[in-house]
């Protein structure tokens, strides 16, 4: 996974992330190396974050696909600062808007690169941090994107 | 008929220490009622309505400040917007004076944020919920959010470094006339260039300052007001409105502003070109430019252009936050209640150095939350009866 000269040992670390039903699906799919999102049926709107119900038409069913996983930087800040032990560790790091082929965007961490070269329209792809739950047995995992 | 127009404030008050850790933040809210109250000339028996918020307060804290101050208002409104409540309060009690459900109500805040050592900016989005899920984990910090949003800006439209920069400078000039103010030691361009880096690209003196603080406000009937003690500032347009990641796919250069701001200017029937000056939440450097372009004062993209070189300084094309704002006077945390004490303060006059020149007609705007992710905004026009 970390491919090139940098030091991932400083790329921030996560934990399990805290699910409930309406987000299960994208969390379990990012344990599998999979960028799940929701589609409706009856509208065809894809949309993030993940609800139990359409918010465009209050109807219709929604459906979970397999995204492509690429995508390129919208926007991004190199945090320098952050008082939170566990990101203090991984500082600098990137945080950035990916806006992703099928339209949504996520927030999320852009690794696995010098923080210096990440710009606005970088073509970037989903790459996983394995959290797996050992009090639940749940295999859940948190996305974030490298260079691609 | 509007209810605007039709209300007004008649007493405001703002916390003088901005260092207060010998003070419990309901102590200076209790301090702050009794001062804004002497300002209006009235007394703790005519508050019928009670409205507040804060960051420390839990869920039920109005009711607790209505037990620590021993009223029984017949109107309560805790609503808590993040820091652009204070804003919206004020429409919200407009609203109730004028459908006849207080008469007068009382607005106030109160925060020892900084003697707390608050991690404000530095900290960390969301929690450990299933919704904050999807922010929680990458380190997003309340800074780093509006940098996102700065550095978006800079690429669609070549706004500067230098260009945010001024918005610092002019607000510092501003302090440094403000016998209150914070931080009171004028900066230049290079000062705040020259700043450690917090998130790339906003620089520490692009970010506000966290003071302890608070504030009143006493907001009556324009009737009402007209018999008390100080020149009425009438509220003449009100709007409110929110901004998130809609579905998934946010335009992060479109604030609730524009929408809070549209409301306001139809109902009080004016342009942003018969505003005098503004004060305006000025949580980073990126918030007012922005800010005032979804305001309307300039277009898209032409933010940079109208705030460098003291675009919004006093004197400028139109004055901004001339206490010395969030930036070098007072932020506490939740900065909406100053921004409309300020507006009332120039309106009234007298403000010696910092005085703005000709002032009859404010607009005051908050944004509450992070500008990357979800915001609150909230716009109210003011003008001296």
């Amino acid at each position: 996974m970390a491919k090139n000269q940098n030091d991932s040992s400083k790329n921030p670390t996560y934990g399990h992330p805290a699910i409930d039903w309406e987000s299960r699906a994208y969390w379990e799919g990012a344990g599998r190396g999979e960028l799940v999102l929701q589609r409706c049926r009856a509208c065809g709107v894809v949309q993030h974050r993940p609800r139990g119900l359409c918010v465009s038409c209050l109807d219709g069913e929604i459906e979970h696909f397999v995204a492509s996983g690429r995508g390129e930087v919208y926007t991004y800040s190199v945090v320098h600062q952050n008082q939170m032990s566990k990101f203090r560790n991984a500082l600098p790091y990137v945080v950035a808007y990916v806006a992703l082929e099928e339209g949504p965007q996520l927030l999320t961490n852009i690794v696995d690169c010098d923080p210096e070269t990440v710009c606005i329209g970088m073509p970037v792809r989903v790459d996983f941090v394995p959290t797996p739950d050992e009090s639940t047995g749940d295999l859940l995992g948190v996305p974030r994107f490298v260079p691609a | 008929m509007s209810y605007c127009g039709q209300f007004a404030i008649a007493g405001v008050h703002e916390y003088e220490s901005r260092w207060s850790p010998d003070k419990t933040s309901f102590q200076i809210m209790g301090e702050c009622t009794r001062d804004a109250l002497a300002d209006a000339g009235l007394s703790l028996s005519d508050v019928d309505g009670l409205f507040g918020a804060s960051m420390t307060m839990g869920a039920m804290g109005m009711v607790q400040f209505a037990e620590y101050l021993n009223v029984k208002p017949r109107y309560l409104d805790g609503t808590n917007i993040g820091g652009s409540s204070f804003v919206s309060h004020v429409a919200h009690a407009g609203a109730a004076i004028h459908a006849g459900l207080c008469d007068v109500a009382l607005i106030v805040y109160g925060s020892t944020a900084a003697s707390d050592a608050m991690a404000i900016g530095t900290g960390n989005a969301g929690g450990r919920d299933p919704s904050a899920a999807f922010v929680s984990p990458y380190g997003m910090t309340l800074v780093s959010s509006y940098a996102m949003v700065a550095r978006r800006h800079m690429h669609e439209f070549g706004t500067t470094s230098e260009q945010l920069a001024d918005i610092a400078v002019s607000t510092r000039h501003h302090a440094s006339l403000n016998p209150h103010a914070k931080m009171r030691q004028p900066i230049t361009r290079e000062d705040v260039l020259e700043s450690r880096v917090i998130a790339d690209p906003l620089h520490l003196l692009d970010c506000c300052i966290i003071s302890d603080g608070g504030g009143a406000i006493i907001v009556t009937s324009l009737e009402r007001a007209r018999d008390l003690r100080q020149t009425p500032v009438a509220i003449l347009g009100s709007g409110e409105s929110v901004a998130h990641r809609e579905i998934g796919a946010p335009d992060l250069m479109t604030m609730a502003a524009r929408q809070s701001g549209e409301q306001a200017f139809a109902m009080a029937g004016l342009t942003p070109a018969q505003i005098d000056f503004c004060t305006i939440y000025d949580s980073f450097t990126i918030t007012v430019l922005l800010t005032l372009e979804n305001l309307g004062f300039c277009k898209a993209g032409e933010g940079g252009a109208f705030v460098e070189n003291g675009g919004i300084g006093l004197g400028g094309r139109l004055p901004t936050n001339p206490d010395g704002g969030g930036l070098s006077s007072n932020h506490s945390g939740m900065r909406g209640i100053f921004l409309v004490i300020e507006a009332v303060r120039q309106l009234r006059g007298g403000l010696g150095e910092r005085q703005v020149e000709g002032a009859e007609v404010a607009l005051a705007h908050g944004t509450g939350g992070y500008l990357g992710l979800m915001h609150s905004g909230a716009t109210l026009i003011l003008k001296k009866d």
